[in-house]
């Protein structure tokens, strides 16, 4: 029944999983995707789980009903996955993409995590601090995510970013080369 | 079309990106969730110098309304934009900008009404004021959002009525999708230039507005104004025309969605029509013959075009995201059938209230809609009204 890619991001109030989901959509879209980028709105609390989603699909998309069965779940956060089922709905043959410093192999046993699901790790936190000065995960995940996934094509991905990051720090060229630099290298570091 | 931008936006972005091109005269307004964005985006247009309005920020949507009124009699372009305990709070004010045939556009971001509080999508805030004059006009989608905006503001000058545009509250308000806007300039020539007939800083011709009128020509009044709604339905065809000759995207009353050979039909408003697109597409892959009808617009009500589209199905649907609490049915359902009466179509007609307060709609809910209909049409009795996703 699906013709299109369904994305579940789960990160705490204030890690910019709402971000990132947009920042993923419109990378999709530059790329000449339809796309669908939106929040789960509840109480909005610093540091409580939250969750936002993805569609992206070649041609239009009129399902505006929830993401209950995501084909790749992107976690920002690795503490959520004591108290959230992030795994919940995923397709058989699904991505799980974490932000953590340990091996696909690791989470797996720790999580206990179905074997029908593909893990990928990356310590984008670290990548981040590093590479922008702060732990704020979501933009070196979208490397990350293109490695894992092959979702997007990943020059394009960074040359569309690059043009956007340009527009809007054109005061902070640091700020720019930093993200870009996080993106790249979480790309190369990813664990799959 | 050539001069089209392609970008990613919100339902409430796309909204605020209309209100950038059009450049009204004057928005007053007043902030409420899921609709704060539409009018913060656009004061930020307006303090960056983008646009030439005059911004109002007042103290309550009453107000809000009020100058919206002020405003326009004077002879402005004049939008506004709200949501739910707004739009009730402004609802004294709206027959009034009806009654004075003021031509001013607001976007209304669909959201619940209290109580219980609930910020969340339902469609009872637009049709607690479905009486109230002004042209209701629903978008499926951002993109509609936007294009149902540019026409919004030549259908109330051409037909001197107001015009409500409404989007389902962060459902579409705040999902990014993809959206082609026009460009600058085509928006502008689009839209074109506002020449009121007779307003109030017109000192050749001067008039009163707002006006005594009691047993004498109250009646009379009210009866041209009903009239005015009656022919609007021409207008916003004559402009959803030009707007799909220019620009590609074709609008009418409301959209017919593999209705040619279709033996049942659901009738929805709103985001979850797109929804329901998808369950039709899947049963019809498996030969059965479903159908959708989307009302645009649900002010003037489409009643015979309605009827002549729905004279060959067996079992109809009706999806109403509200309750008119009338111990019978949801409001559009009411008009559905109203429609089919004076048509002589006798049908079953199932109505399900659902989505109140946000409550999702997922495929597995349409799904069971269409099986209900052909259980329906095989003569199996159901109930009429069904509360769709509900714990009971």
């Amino acid at each position: 029944m699906k013709d299109f890619t369904e994305i579940r991001w789960h990160g705490r109030g204030g890690q910019g999983a709402k971000t990132a989901a947009l920042l993923l959509a419109d990378a999709a879209l530059a790329s000449g995707k339809y796309i669908q980028a939106f929040p789960e709105y509840g109480p909005e609390r610093m540091g409580a789980p939250v969750a936002s989603f993805n569609r992206i699909s070649s041609s239009q998309i009129s399902l505006h009903s929830g993401v209950t069965s995501p084909n790749i779940v992107i976690v920002l956060d690795p503490t959520l996955m004591d108290s959230v089922d992030v795994t919940e709905g995923m397709t058989s043959g699904g991505t799980l993409l974490v932000n953590i410093e340990k091996t696909p192999v690791e989470v797996r046993a720790q999580f206990g995590i179905d074997a029908g699901i593909k893990i990928a790790t990356v310590d984008a936190s670290k990548i981040s601090t590093e590479t922008i000065g702060r732990d704020i995960p979501n933009t070196p995940m979208l490397g990350a995510l293109i490695k894992a996934t092959g979702i997007l094509d990943f020059k394009e991905m960074i040359d569309d970013t690059k043009k956007k990051l340009e527009k809007k720090f054109r005061t902070k060229p640091e700020v720019i080369a930093g993200n870009l630099k996080a993106i790249e290298r979480a790309y190369s570091e990813v664990k799959i | 079309m050539a001069n089209e931008k392609i970008v990613a936006r919100t339902g409430n972005e796309a909204m605020a990106e209309a209100m950038r091109q059009i450049n009204p005269d004057v928005v007053a307004a007043y902030p409420i969730t899921p609709a704060t964005e539409v009018v913060q985006i656009f004061a930020g247009y307006v303090a960056d110098g983008i646009v030439d309005t005059e911004f109002v920020p007042v103290e309550s949507e009453h107000s809000a309304m009020s100058a919206c009124i002020g405003s326009s009699a004077a002879g402005g372009r004049t939008m506004t934009g709200t949501s739910s305990q707004g739009l009730a709070l402004m609802a004294e004010m709206l027959y009034i900008a009806a009654g004075l045939r003021l031509p001013i556009v607001m976007a209304d971001v669909n959201r619940a009404l209290s109580s219980p509080i609930n910020i969340h999508c339902d469609h009872s805030d637009t049709m607690m004021v479905r009486d109230a004059g002004w042209i209701q006009i629903f978008s499926e989608n951002c993109q509609e959002a936007y294009d149902n905006m540019l026409q919004a503001v030549r259908i109330a000058e051409t037909a001197k009525l107001p015009v409500v545009v409404t989007t389902d509250g962060f459902i579409i308000s705040h999902g990014m999708e993809r959206l082609e806007i026009l460009s600058d300039e085509d928006a502008k020539n689009f839209v074109g230039e506002y020449k009121p007939e007779n307003y109030l800083l017109n000192f050749d011709k001067p008039i009163t507005v707002g006006a005594l009128d009691l047993t004498d020509y109250y009646f009379e009044h009210k009866r041209q104004q009903v009239e005015a709604i009656k022919d609007s339905k021409k207008v916003i065809l004559d402009v959803a025309k030009e707007f799909g000759t220019k620009y590609g995207r074709t609008y009418g009353l409301f959209e017919q969605y593999k209705m040619d050979d279709a033996q049942i039909a659901i009738v929805a408003m709103g985001s979850t029509a797109g929804t329901t697109k998808v369950v039709v597409d899947e049963l019809r892959k498996n030969g059965v013959k479903a159908g959708l009808i989307k009302p645009r617009v649900f002010r003037p009500f489409p009643k015979e075009e309605l009827a002549e589209a729905l004279k060959n199905v067996k079992a109809i649907a009706v999806m109403d995201r509200s309750d008119s609490m009338n111990a019978q049915e949801g409001p559009l359902c009411v008009e559905v059938k109203a429609a089919l009466f004076d048509a002589d179509i006798k049908v079953p007609v199932l109505n399900y209230i659902y989505g109140l307060g946000g409550r999702e709609i997922k495929l597995e809910d349409i799904n069971f809609v269409y099986n209900e209909l052909t259980d329906a049409v095989s003569g199996k009795s159901k109930n009429r009204i069904s509360y769709l996703g509900v714990r009971e």
